[in-house]
């Protein structure tokens, strides 16, 4: 792809003396440069650009799992159990949790925290709460440097936490590689109504508060949905994951299995074995979604849905996915880049012109119309870089 | 290029720390910042004072307001602030003390780097001007 012709890159944006240091503290391992970084991405100050280009070579070594939910569903205690499992087997872990932010204030109670208490006074979970800022290159970019930050300073695992109620959230969850989704049970309506997009990114759906009446109902719901999703080419459960994913009705099986058949037992129903088993397949099969249960409350669940995460990630590597996956994701973080700062051009532009609602009155006058006016305001900039474009020919 | 606005907004948290069980006034203050503008982390009940030190840390807050009804005062604030010296965050994080404070040791405690204190009766709207005016500037 990069052939001769591709136009050659500008330096990366040059780092100022202060934000060198901090980069430095940030990967010698300085909470506080750690957290100022974050802050600075998400005021976007002058210079963070350069903070983050500095940092991508040191990222990719942390696993990243989106968790998302309707409100309520109990996220926050299911990611403190996480983070609290994952400590015990010795990484180190970092969360981001997104809040709404009021549209009309700005302001935002950023509630998650609470939820932590298996984590406090432990250093080595980082928590940082975010709020849905009205931002205009969007949220997902914002939360996706900040994820970097946490994979660049060190973390073994860094989760993703927000609120799967719009196209926002979900792109925020859309930049991790694994996403669970969490379901309430006795929601059946809910399951029905869950959002397209937020169905179609789930590697996992954990139905939380498993001890709660009609969780085997949102269950079996639940498997019913991801099967159909399946299109029925490959039977439910298929493949290698198939066993996983039986982990938590006490089936036990491979990688996921082991050490959770106890609280499954309960609730076991058996149902879909037989049609697992004949397709147990362990090349090159796509990944079918598991779904789980947990209690997050007691964390019962939690270690399975962790062996699952671990599974989608060997999975991920194995199948070569990984690099698909990133590269879909790193060109929409460039798309969405070049669109913020075109946009940015144009606002600027705009605000030159007298301001938008100077424009907007001019159209309402019948003295120009909305076409004319983006093409006065978009003009100059496409002159400008179809006079680079040609330059760039002539060399 | 890079011609996108910043987009600054206040951090506060807001703390209960040690073994007062009373936040109503902490929930009023969080939800009056929150109404004001700024974004607010609420610590929960109870906290020790290296669990706020944590959060204040990891949250990066321009503020830290800290609720305390027990009069433990003068135990607990001291090590808040030695904790955020140990991680460097003293010098710029605004720090507050709501409650009952004799005025004798509201001296001290302003010795010792709390901003000000603000007792029973306080109006919201001089807290947040407070915060307003004298939120740290930062590079």
């Amino acid at each position: 792809m990069a052939g001769s012709d591709a136009p050659a890159f500008a330096d990366a944006p040059t780092l100022s003396d202060a934000d060198a240091a901090l980069v430095e503290d940030l990967l010698s391992g300085s909470h506080r440069a750690l957290a100022r970084v974050i802050t600075k991405i998400e005021n976007r100050t002058p210079g963070y650009r350069a903070i983050v280009s500095a940092l991508h070579e040191h990222t990719g070594g942390a696993d990243v799992i989106g968790v998302t939910g309707s409100p309520g569903a109990g996220k926050s205690t299911l990611v403190d159990k996480l983070a609290a499992t994952y400590r015990d087997r010795g990484d180190t872990v970092g969360v981001i949790a997104v809040d709404p932010s009021s549209p009309y204030t700005g302001g935002a109670v950023l509630g998650d925290r609470i939820r932590m208490g298996s984590n406090v006074g432990d250093m080595d979970v980082f928590f940082r709460s975010m709020s849905a800022r009205g931002q205009l290159g969007g949220l997902s970019t914002a939360t996706a440097d900040a994820v970097k930050a946490l994979d660049a300073f060190g973390k073994d695992v860094v989760v993703l936490e927000t609120v799967g109620a719009g196209q926002n959230e979900v792109d925020v969850v859309r930049t991790a590689d694994t996403v669970a989704v969490l379901v309430q049970p006795g929601s059946g309506d809910d399951v029905q109504t869950l959002k397209a997009g937020i169905l179609e990114i789930g590697d996992v759906f954990v139905v939380n508060k498993a001890d709660m009446d009609g969780a085997q109902r949102t269950v079996a719901e639940l498997e019913e949905m991801v099967h159909r999703r399946e299109g029925g080419t490959t039977g439910r459960g298929a493949g290698h994951h198939g066993a996983a994913s039986m982990a938590s009705t006490g089936a036990g099986g491979s990688a996921a299995g082991h050490g959770d058949g106890h609280h499954g037992g309960d609730h076991a129903d058996g149902s879909g074995h037989g049609e697992s088993d004949g397709h147990a397949d362990d090349s090159d099969e796509s990944w079918t979604p598991e779904v789980l249960e947990t209690v997050a409350n007691s964390g019962e669940g939690v270690e399975a849905l962790i062996e699952t995460f671990d599974a989608h990630a060997a999975y991920l590597r194995e199948s070569g996915e990984i690099e698909t996956t990133e590269r879909r994701r790193y060109a929409e973080e460039i798309r969405t880049l070049v669109r913020a700062d075109v946009g940015a051009l144009a606002t600027a532009e705009i605000e030159r012109r007298g301001g938008i609602d100077r424009l907007a009155e001019r159209v309402r006058d019948r003295e120009t119309d909305p076409y004319a006016v983006a093409e006065a305001i978009v003009g100059p900039i496409a002159d400008c870089v179809d006079e680079v474009a040609d330059g760039d020919r002539d060399e | 290029m890079s011609a996108e606005q910043q987009e600054r907004a206040v951090r506060c948290l807001v703390a209960k720390v040690g073994l007062d069980g009373h936040d109503r006034g902490a929930h009023v203050i969080a939800r009056a910042f929150r109404d004001a503008g700024f974004e607010v982390v609420y610590s929960g009940l109870h906290r020790a004072p290296d669990d706020i030190v944590q959060a204040a840390v990891q949250e990066d807050v321009d503020v830290l307001g800290i609720s305390i009804l027990s009069g433990a005062h003068n135990t607990l604030v001291p090590k808040v602030i030695e904790g955020l010296k140990e991680y460097d965050a003293f010098d710029d994080t605004l720090i507050l003390v709501g409650g009952i404070i004799p005025d004798e040791d509201e001296a001290d405690l302003k010795e010792l780097g709390v901003a000000e204190v603000f007792g029973p009766g306080t109006p919201m709207e001089e807290t947040i001007e407070f915060i307003r005016n004298n939120v740290p500037e930062r590079a």
